[in-house]
C-alpha cells in the first residue's frame, strides 16, 4: 500500500513537472516573476543564513579545538577541520535542510493559499500553465541564487571560527587563518555547490508540488506546508549520501 | 450559445450529474439554480473545463470543449471570463495589475493601452480611485467588482459567474447582477450564473435552469418560475413565507389577458 502511493505520488510529481518545465507564455512576464523571486526567496534568505552561519561556525571552532587538543595534533588543525566541515557539509546540506524550512513552507503555503481562494483555478481559466506559471520562477530563481547563498554561508561560517580565534584564548588567529589556507582542495568548494543546486531544485520543486494540490482550506494548507517541509528534508538527506558517493569517490 | 448535452459526472463511486441537457444563450443572463450540494457547482465546473466529465458533449458555438486539444482549449479559454465564488484576485497584485494581468498574458497592448484598457473597465463597474489599492484593502463588494472588471477585460465571449452575491449585503447584491445583466446586455455575451440567490432569480434570470440532485429538472425564466408546477423548484424558490407572499400576490394580480398595447 505505502509503495503503490509513494509511486503514485512520484508519478504526479512527474506530471507536474512536465507541466513546470514548458516554455513560458510570456518570457517578459517570465523574467520579470523570476527577479521576484530571487528577491523574495533568495536576498531575503541572506540574513538568517548570515545569523545562522557565524554561531555554527563558532561552534564548530570551538568543538574542533576540544576534540582534536592533542600534542601530536599541530593547532592549525582547527582552522582546517572548521573549513572542511562547512565545505563538505555544513554550507549545503545543513544549510539546505534550514531553507527547506524557511523558503519551503513559503512557497507551499503561498501556492497552497492560491489554491484554496480559488487563484490557481483562475490562472486555468484565462489559459494560463499555472504550473508553469507560479512554479517555474520559483525553481529557476532558487537554483539560481542558491551558490549566492552557500557563499555567504561559508564565508560567514569562517567568520565565525575566525571571532572565536579573536575573542578567545583557545586557538591563536595567526593558526587559525593558516589552517583554513592548509591542504586546501578546490574540488570541496565545487561539491558544494553542485550538490546545493541539487538541493535548490528539491526544495523548490517539493514544496510547490504539495501546495498545488492542496485540497480543503486553511488546515490543509498547514498541512501541505509541513508534508513539504518534512519531505524536502528527507530528500535532501537521501541526495546527500547519493552525490556524496557520486562526488567524492 | 453553450450547450450542454447528457453530461454525467462521478466522483469515487457517487454520482453528482445525471445526463444533464441545457442550453444557455447568447445576450441572456443564464442562471443555474439548485440547493447546495445539488450539483450545480460541478456543472459550471465542467463546462468551463476545470472538471472533465464522463460522458457527455460541451458545444461552444458549436465546439466541443471534451473533444479539443490542450492548444484548443487554451484558445477557448481566452474568450472566457469567470468570476469566482470567492472573488479569486491575486493578492500580489493591486486592484489595477488584477485587471491588467489577462492583458499582459495574451495581448500585445503597450503599458499605457493596458492602463487605458484597465481603467476603462474599472470604471465599467463603477470603481474609481482604488487603483492602488491591493485586494485585502477594499471590500467584498468591491472585490467582486474588480473581478468583474478582470473578467471583461479580454471582451470575452462567454461569462461564467459562480454565486457572485456570496457574502455580500442585498444592495450590494443588487448593483452586483444589475451590473451583470447590463454587461451581458450591452456586450451580447454568453452570461452563465450559478446561483442559489432568490433575488437574482427573480430579478435577472433570462434563462433558468434548475438542477435537482444531479438532474435537470426545469427549464424557463423568471415570469414562468410563479406558475410552475414542479414541486421541488417551488420548495426551493419559494423556501420562505415573504418568498410565497410574493408568489400569491404576483399570480392573484396577474391580468387574465394581456393589455390592449401589447395585443395582437
Amino acid at each position: 500500500m505505502i509503495i503503490t502511493n509513494s509511486l503514485a505520488t512520484f508519478g504526479k510529481y512527474c506530471l507536474f513537472m512536465q507541466r513546470v518545465f514548458t516554455i513560458p507564455d510570456k518570457w517578459k512576464v517570465f523574467f520579470n516573476r523570476t527577479i521576484f523571486e530571487i528577491n523574495k526567496l533568495g536576498v531575503d534568505s541572506i540574513p538568517l543564513v548570515m545569523v545562522i552561519s557565524i554561531f555554527i561556525g563558532a561552534v564548530i571552532a570551538i568543538q574542533m579545538q576540544l576534540n582534536i587538543s592533542s600534542p601530536l595534533i599541530p593547532a592549525y588543525s582547527v582552522g582546517l577541520a572548521t573549513r572542511d566541515i562547512v565545505l563538505l557539509e555544513f554550507s549545503n546540506s545543513i544549510l539546505c535542510l534550514i531553507l527547506a524550512g524557511k523558503v519551503g513552507s513559503n512557497i507551499a503555503s503561498e501556492i497552497g493559499t492560491m489554491r484554496v481562494t480559488e487563484q490557481i483555478d483562475a490562472l486555468e481559466i484565462m489559459g494560463v500553465n499555472s504550473c508553469n506559471f507560479l512554479v517555474l520562477p520559483k525553481v529557476v530563481a532558487f537554483i539560481f541564487f542558491m551558490p549566492v547563498l552557500v557563499s555567504f554561508c561559508i564565508a560567514t561560517s569562517l567568520v565565525g571560527g575566525f571571532l572565536v580565534a579573536v575573542f578567545t584564548d583557545i586557538i591563536t588567529v595567526s593558526r587559525y587563518v593558516y589552517g583554513l589556507q592548509a591542504l586546501f582542495q578546490e574540488w570541496y568548494v565545487w561539491y558544494g555547490l553542485i550538490k546545493s543546486l541539487f538541493f535548490a531544485y528539491v526544495i523548490a520543486s517539493v514544496s510547490a508540488f504539495f501546495g498545488y494540490y492542496v485540497k480543503g482550506g486553511a488546515l490543509e494548507v498547514g498541512k501541505a506546508s509541513t508534508n513539504a517541509v518534512v519531505s524536502s528534508s528527507i530528500l535532501i538527506l537521501l541526495l546527500d549520501v547519493v552525490l556524496t558517493k557520486l562526488l567524492l569517490q | 450559445m453553450i450547450e450542454v448535452k447528457n453530461v454525467t459526472k462521478s466522483f469515487d463511486d457517487k454520482t453528482i450529474l445525471y445526463n444533464v441537457d441545457a442550453t444557455f444563450y447568447t445576450g441572456k443572463t443564464n442562471l443555474i439554480i439548485g440547493q447546495s450540494g445539488s450539483g450545480k457547482t460541478v456543472l459550471m465546473k465542467s463546462i468551463v473545463g476545470l472538471i472533465r466529465p464522463e460522458e457527455g458533449e460541451i458545444l461552444y458555438d458549436g465546439r466541443n470543449l471534451l473533444a479539443m486539444n490542450q492548444e484548443q482549449v487554451k484558445k477557448l479559454r481566452e474568450e472566457i471570463g469567470m468570476l469566482f465564488q470567492g472573488s479569486a484576485l491575486f493578492d500580489s497584485e493591486t486592484v489595477l495589475g488584477n485587471v491588467m494581468f489577462p492583458l499582459m498574458m495574451f495581448t500585445k497592448m503597450s503599458p499605457a493601452e493596458m492602463k487605458d484598457r484597465a481603467q476603462f473597465c474599472l470604471e465599467r463597474v463603477n470603481l474609481k480611485g482604488a487603483d492602488n489599492k491591493f485586494p485585502s484593502e477594499i471590500s467584498g463588494g468591491m472585490q467582486k467588482r474588480v473581478a468583474i472588471a478582470r473578467a471583461i477585460a479580454l471582451n470575452p465571449k462567454y461569462l461564467f459567474c459562480d454565486e457572485p452575491n456570496s457574502g455580500l449585503d442585498p444592495k450590494t447584491s443588487i448593483l452586483i447582477d444589475e451590473l451583470l445583466s447590463d454587461i451581458t446586455h450591452e456586450y451580447n455575451i454568453t452570461t452563465i450564473i450559478n446561483t442559489h440567490d432568490m433575488n437574482s432569480v427573480l430579478g435577472i434570470g433570462e434563462n433558468i435552469i434548475f438542477i435537482n440532485k444531479g438532474h435537470r429538472e426545469w427549464i424557463g425564466d423568471k415570469e414562468e418560475i410563479y406558475k410552475t408546477s414542479n414541486e421541488a423548484l417551488n420548495q426551493f424558490v419559494f423556501a420562505t413565507d415573504l418568498f410565497q407572499q410574493v408568489k400569491r400576490y404576483i399570480i392573484s394580480h396577474a391580468s387574465p389577458t394581456p393589455p390592449p398595447s401589447t395585443q395582437k
